[in-house]
């Protein structure tokens, strides 16, 4: 008995030992508070961890945009789409005493505006959500980005890869077919890879495009054999709208290109990665976090765009991309902003081979996606500008879906 | 050195005797040592892992449980209050079961069936029955649902001597998939059930978590005096220590049984329709989230008692919370809280083996030598 307690004894030194020894500090804070500003700190709800490429671009521009702002933030990980998302909110509130929440999964949003309902004096902001300007909650807000046009710059640079196959000779221009990798059959991911398409499209008139869908946003081995099966279906070149490292490790293993999304991925794929195309969302957080600073209304929904640098391509891979790949991307971008290329021209596609001159997407969201609003102005299919999220679903002539996935 | 060694056969280096000689209170000191170390050990480690101080690790943990209690938000220890309730009445529905020897590992489908017919009765019957009945269809479907699921692997046993275990074990999975279609078919699209006004349990003043935990705690009184004061539960008793004694004493073993596994299952039913009807409002695959199988856990760690149960899902989730909490402020990985939940179950177990028996070593003896 004495033993025991003389090993208990030791055991309790030791630890107020280290005890003292630690540093006591747990503030995130940092720079000065200035006094005329509201005091923010913002609460982060992330889907999965870092090891996700979608959370992880999340989570590197949340903490850049709170230490420029020099605001504290807390996060809470894995949080799935259920009532856990509301549960997080309200500890974020209560527990860390945030005032803006922030979730960054699309199945968050009820969950979250649950909370929104709770807390009226607490802003909630959600990314990639739909339902903001239809929910009539005024501390309820959606954010998005026009990603479509960094994935039709993405595009280009595939289109690119392609056309120096063909001058090469290692494919005729009626091979030049892409794959897509994507999530889910639904407008985020139509409106992405229609872009891409389309951009590729726009130096590589011969270009068709085969989708693949694998009914989850985070799975590797579906999106690696998603992969492999459009390699082995001829495909020639691949791009994706999935989360994991499946496709373009699946790329890198069989030497075919690959057009990235997230983030790059040349470290894991030295030869085969091209381009990714991006989100940032370090200025929508910031964006955020001055109009509570300022008490001003954040906007119900914002789109980010290439102006604003929340659509941002990667640096182009030397070694995989075609010669000249930079300067087109940089020409094509200023196109972009000066508003003489628009990605969904009405002009540069058909759907069923005819033009379109109306179309009714399903912009105020139900369950059932009843089309409602009119979305063709002047020729252009007006993406993310009657709401951020995309809402364009159309199945244009040259990509074909070899299978669908709704979850 | 060689001519004193002994010539007869090696012991072992020690032996393990059974000690019945240990009080109760001595027993009860043991379990809160072991719980304390235990608790400094997961501090110790946190410690180790965020270069945090020591005190604060314990200071975010009741943070992260109790929020902050001092400017009157109690909505963090309500919380805290609801996931211990419902932890706690899973345990006492799978308690009956064990206490019988039988495996019952099927709470959490049992359960999720239960929150699967309280849902369908809210979107279905939400504005076609006044609010009095549909709050009465709720519960009674869910507690049969609960109890069919429950009942059926019984029945494999009593008639068949079916793996119990096994059996439990596959319903989950069959609810969990039953659950999954249901999201497919009214999710529309999404795979999700947006939360539904209808058909919600009553909220105590704006509290919606108040009904669950007194409910639960009626259970808990009711349980106690169901295994030890009455004929059920001294046949359960009985049939858990020997089936034959039951056979030779008259008790219908197939009857108990299944009997037994109609009260756990309508237990885990209800317990479903606490978190669908009255605080989720929704239902995902997640919805009971592996406390079904903690419950197990918590049963035995309780020894079948009740009241030891109340402490010890209490214990099961402070921690988790707790650590959940540090994992998410010092940049750890969600996992450190299984692995805070763990150590401190390791320790709890393990010391009941050091109740039940003590390790003799083999000291040299003298009078062996020649």
């Amino acid at each position: 008995m004495k033993r025991i307690l003389c090993a208990l004894l030791a055991v309790l030194m030791l630890m107020a030992f280290a005890a003292c020894g630690a540093n006591g500090d747990t503030d995130t804070t940092t720079g000065a508070a200035n006094a005329d500003l509201a005091e923010v700190k913002v609460g982060f709800i992330f889907l999965h961890d870092e090891n996700s490429t979608y959370d992880k671009n999340f989570m590197d521009a949340a903490v850049a945009a709170c230490e420029e702002m020099g605001v504290e933030y807390a996060q809470k990980t894995q949080i799935p789409e259920s009532t856990e998302c509301t549960d997080a909110a309200i500890e974020l509130i209560e527990v860390d005493g945030c005032n803006v929440i922030f979730a960054d999964s699309f199945g968050h949003e009820s969950f979250l505006m649950e909370a929104a309902k709770e807390y009226p004096d607490v802003q909630f902001c959600h990314a990639t959500g739909t339902q903001a300007h239809t929910a009539g909650l005024d501390n309820f807000h959606n954010a998005f980005a026009s990603i479509y046009e960094g994935r039709y710059l993405a595009g280009v640079a595939a289109g690119m890869k392609l056309n120096e196959m063909i001058e090469a000779g290692d494919i005729t221009a009626e091979e030049a077919k892409m794959g897509y990798v994507g999530a889910f059959t639904f407008a985020e991911v139509m409106s992405g890879y229609t872009s891409f398409y389309l951009g590729a499209k726009s130096v590589c008139p011969t270009v068709t495009m085969d989708v693949k869908f694998t009914g989850s946003w985070y799975d590797e081995t579906l999106e690696k054999e998603a992969a492999l099966a459009l390699i082995n279906g001829g495909c020639v070149l691949i791009s994706q709208h999935a989360d994991s490292m499946g496709a373009p490790t699946a790329c890198e293993s069989k030497g075919v290109p690959n057009v990235s999304y997230n983030g790059s991925t040349v470290a894991a794929c030295p030869n085969t990665f091209i381009v990714s195309s991006r989100i940032d969302w370090a200025p929508y957080f910031k964006h955020m976090i001055e109009c509570v600073q300022t008490g001003k209304a954040i906007e119900t929904d914002w789109t980010g765009t290439i102006e604003t640098g929340s659509v941002v391509l990667t640096d182009v891979n030397e070694k995989a991309a075609a010669a000249g790949t930079v300067e087109k991307i940089e020409e094509v971008k200023a196109q972009i902003l000066d508003g003489t290329i628009k990605v969904f021209d009405t002009a540069n596609f058909t759907v069923k081979g005819e033009a379109l001159t109306s179309y009714l997407a399903d912009v105020d969201t139900d369950e059932a996606f009843t089309p409602d609003t009119e979305v063709i102005k002047d020729g252009i299919f007006e993406e993310s500008s009657l709401r951020s999220a995309p809402y364009f679903d159309l199945r244009i002539d040259g990509i074909t879906l070899l299978d669908e996935n709704y979850g | 050195m060689s001519k004193t060694k002994t010539v007869h056969k090696r012991e072992p280096l020690f032996h393990l005797v059974k000690r019945d000689d240990m009080k109760w209170w001595q027993a009860w000191l043991v379990r809160i040592a072991a719980i304390v170390v235990a608790l400094l050990l997961v501090g110790f480690i946190s410690m180790l892992l965020t270069k945090e101080s020591f005190f604060t690790i314990y200071e975010t943990m009741y943070r992260g449980v109790f929020g902050k209690l001092e400017t009157g938000s109690t909505v963090m220890l309500w919380k805290y209050l609801q996931k211990t309730a419902i932890l706690l009445g899973l345990s006492l529905a799978v308690t009956p079961a064990f206490k019988m020897k039988f495996w019952n590992c099927g709470a959490e489908g049992q359960a999720l069936v239960g929150g699967l017919a309280s849902m369908i009765c809210m979107i279905e019957l939400g504005d076609v029955l006044p609010y009095p009945a549909l709050i009465l269809v709720i519960l009674l479907s869910s507690v049969v649902a609960g109890a069919i699921w429950g009942v059926i692997p019984a029945i494999f046993k009593a008639q068949y001597n079916t793996n119990e275990t096994l059996f439990t074990l596959m319903m989950n999975y069959v609810a969990t998939q039953i659950v999954k279609y249901y999201l497919y078919i009214e999710g529309g699209g999404s795979n999700k059930i947006n939360p539904v006004a209808e058909g919600n349990l009553p909220m105590i003043g704006d509290n919606k978590y108040a009904l669950n935990v007194i409910i639960i705690l009626v259970i808990t009184i009711l349980m106690y005096i169901y295994l030890n004061y009455s004929k059920h539960g001294y046949e359960i008793t009985v049939v858990g220590e020997s089936q034959n004694t039951a056979r030779y004493v008259g008790i219908n073993v197939k009857k108990v049984i299944i009997r037994t596994m109609i009260v756990s299952g309508a237990l885990c039913g209800l317990v479903g329709m606490l978190l669908v009807a009255g605080t989720d409002h929704s239902i995902d695959t997640n919805t009971v989230g592996g406390q079904g199988f903690t419950a197990i856990m918590v049963s035995w760690l309780g020894q079948f008692n009740p009241f030891i149960m109340v402490l010890m899902s209490a214990l099961v989730i402070f921690l988790n919370l707790g650590s959940a909490k540090v994992a998410d402020n010092c940049g750890l990985n969600s996992s450190f809280a299984d692995i805070a939940v763990g150590i401190v179950i390791l320790f709890v177990v393990g010391c009941e083996f050091f109740i039940r028996y003590s390790i003799k070593f083999h000291h040299t003896k003298k009078e062996a030598r020649v």
